[in-house]
């Protein structure tokens, strides 16, 4: 077994299955993400979303599965690279012209420039709000590496929500943020229903539930996510 | 110029030996039948160009009625042409326009060199079978009818898979030139018989290693290859591998 699972995972089968395993994995923290963001639709001020927030950012399960999140977004693009290194190689010699609309969605061809572009809004997503948690947390240590929280974070730890309606209030923000799921949904239209097929679950009774099961995850999941900028950027929610 | 025949522009790839570089040549055809198979009027071509003194376009192309699986090129950026369902050698000129410019390359893949102007090396799918698309226990003489009982849909779902006639456009078709869907219809057409079953987890290792080793693709999912495959190989087939493979590397 050992030496088997080793060449398992070395395999092109094996490393697509730990991209739709990483995957889904993300897709079920996804529900997580926007369940806290809907908290703002109490519309009572921040305090339901104060709490939630409150309790994902100081209880120690959530702080053990975090890691495990960052695992596993770290394990999805180092797999990813090695993949797209490999396949890069598979056609050294490319077509003049290459008719590929015709059997294939573009979306599904572009998982890798949706995914670079998704990382690069991660990283602004992370700066926007996770750093300044973490530091508004740690903050004593903040000022050791000469980091000075900038306005409108310093309440992150007391009232995030506060910090939320300030970071929504910039126009290109909101802007950034819509673009950034925009590419997540047509990642997940493809990513969803692609990984039961990695997986080997294909089936002519499950799959047409498994692809509208993925298309309908997808849009709600991203209407719901572009629905907390649009909404405070409004001033909708108090 | 009888009625309804066509002037044609072709582009097509010349290269001498998979060590040169090649490119592409401009040939202008007159009076093409719409009747004419695509392989005829590349005949046609090819019998104007002896003519001529000019060494004629290497073509790989056997049976002409779809099942040898030998004509392969990319025509007009698709795999045997603008059709689905069925190889170059189904395609007929009626499916092009007076005046057309169509564009014909080889497969390309890493996996698939070049030998000469359309044709390529596809042994690679060769080595890839001898690792195990067969079986090997003696099965004895034919049973009756009936001994050996096997579910009708099981039946048909390995022959469909066993319709495979290795042609290559799967692999052509893919952006990532990978040959999921032979090998998948490889291991298929046995996973689903009893027969089969016996080597099914030796089979679908070795089978996926030698895929490795010839340098293509991994599957990204996007179900071109069904799209472009002559035979109609189901994504299924894939999905049936995926989990074989998996089993395999559990039990095995």
């Amino acid at each position: 077994m050992s030496n088997s699972s080793s060449s398992f995972l070395k395999s092109s089968l094996g490393k697509k299955f730990i991209m739709g395993f990483t995957g889904l994995f993300l897709i079920s923290f996804l529900v997580v993400h926007v369940c806290i963001n809907a908290c703002i639709y109490f519309n009572d001020n921040g305090e339901t979303f104060n709490m939630a927030a409150g309790f994902m950012a100081n209880n120690i399960i959530i702080k053990v599965v975090e890691v495990g999140l960052f695992l596993g977004i770290i394990a999805h693009i180092v797999q990813a690279l090695v993949i797209s290194m490999h396949n890069s190689k598979a056609r050294p010699q490319k077509y003049a012209v290459q008719n590929q609309a015709v059997s294939s969605k573009w979306y599904s061809r572009s998982m890798g420039l949706l995914g670079t572009l998704l990382l690069m809004f991660l990283i602004v997503h992370l700066a926007n709000f996770w750093v300044p948690t973490k530091l508004a947390l740690y903050g004593e240590n903040a000022k050791f590496v000469g980091y000075n929280v900038p306005d409108g974070f310093a309440g992150m730890k007391e009232n995030p929500f506060e910090a939320l309606k300030t970071v929504f209030a910039n126009p290109i923000i909101v802007t950034v943020y819509l673009l950034g799921l925009v590419s997540l949904f047509y990642h997940l239209l493809h990513g969803f229903q692609s990984a039961f097929q990695s997986f080997g679950l294909n089936h002519k009774n499950y799959t047409p539930f498994i692809k509208s099961l993925g298309f309908w995850y997808s849009l709600l999941i991203c209407l719901l996510f572009a629905s907390m900028p649009i909404t405070l950027f409004l001033g909708l929610i108090k | 110029m009888s009625h309804g025949n066509m002037n044609l522009t072709l582009k097509i790839w010349r290269q001498n030996s998979g060590s040169e570089p090649g490119q592409l040549v401009t040939y202008p055809v007159k009076d093409i039948s719409p009747d004419m198979s695509f392989l005829e009027m590349f005949d046609v071509l090819n019998e104007q160009l002896v003519a001529k003194n000019e060494s004629p376009i290497v073509f790989d192309h056997d049976c002409r009625e779809g099942i040898c699986g030998m004509c392969s090129m990319v025509i007009n950026g698709r795999a045997h042409g603008p059709k689905t369902g069925i190889t170059t050698c189904q395609l007929h000129m009626r499916s092009f326009k007076d005046g057309d410019t169509i564009v014909v390359e080889p497969w390309r893949a890493q996996a698939f060199p070049v030998i000469k102007d359309l044709t390529v090396d596809r042994s690679s799918f060769e080595r890839i079978q001898a690792k195990g698309g067969f079986i090997s226990v003696n099965t004895g003489t034919a049973q009756d009818a009936n001994c050996l009982p096997i579910p009708k849909d099981d039946a048909d779902a390995s022959f469909n898979a066993a319709a495979c006639i290795g042609c290559g456009a799967c692999v052509a078709t893919c952006k990532n030139a990978s040959a999921m869907l032979f090998v998948a219809a490889k291991v298929s057409q046995f996973a689903l018989l009893p027969q089969g079953k016996v080597e099914a987890t030796t089979r679908v290792k070795n089978m996926v290693a030698q895929m490795d080793a010839e340098g293509f693709g991994s599957c990204t999912n996007t179900s071109a290859c069904e799209v472009e495959c002559p035979k109609g190989i189901s994504l299924e087939n894939i999905a049936r591998m995926n989990r074989e493979y998996l089993v395999a590397n559990c039990v095995d």
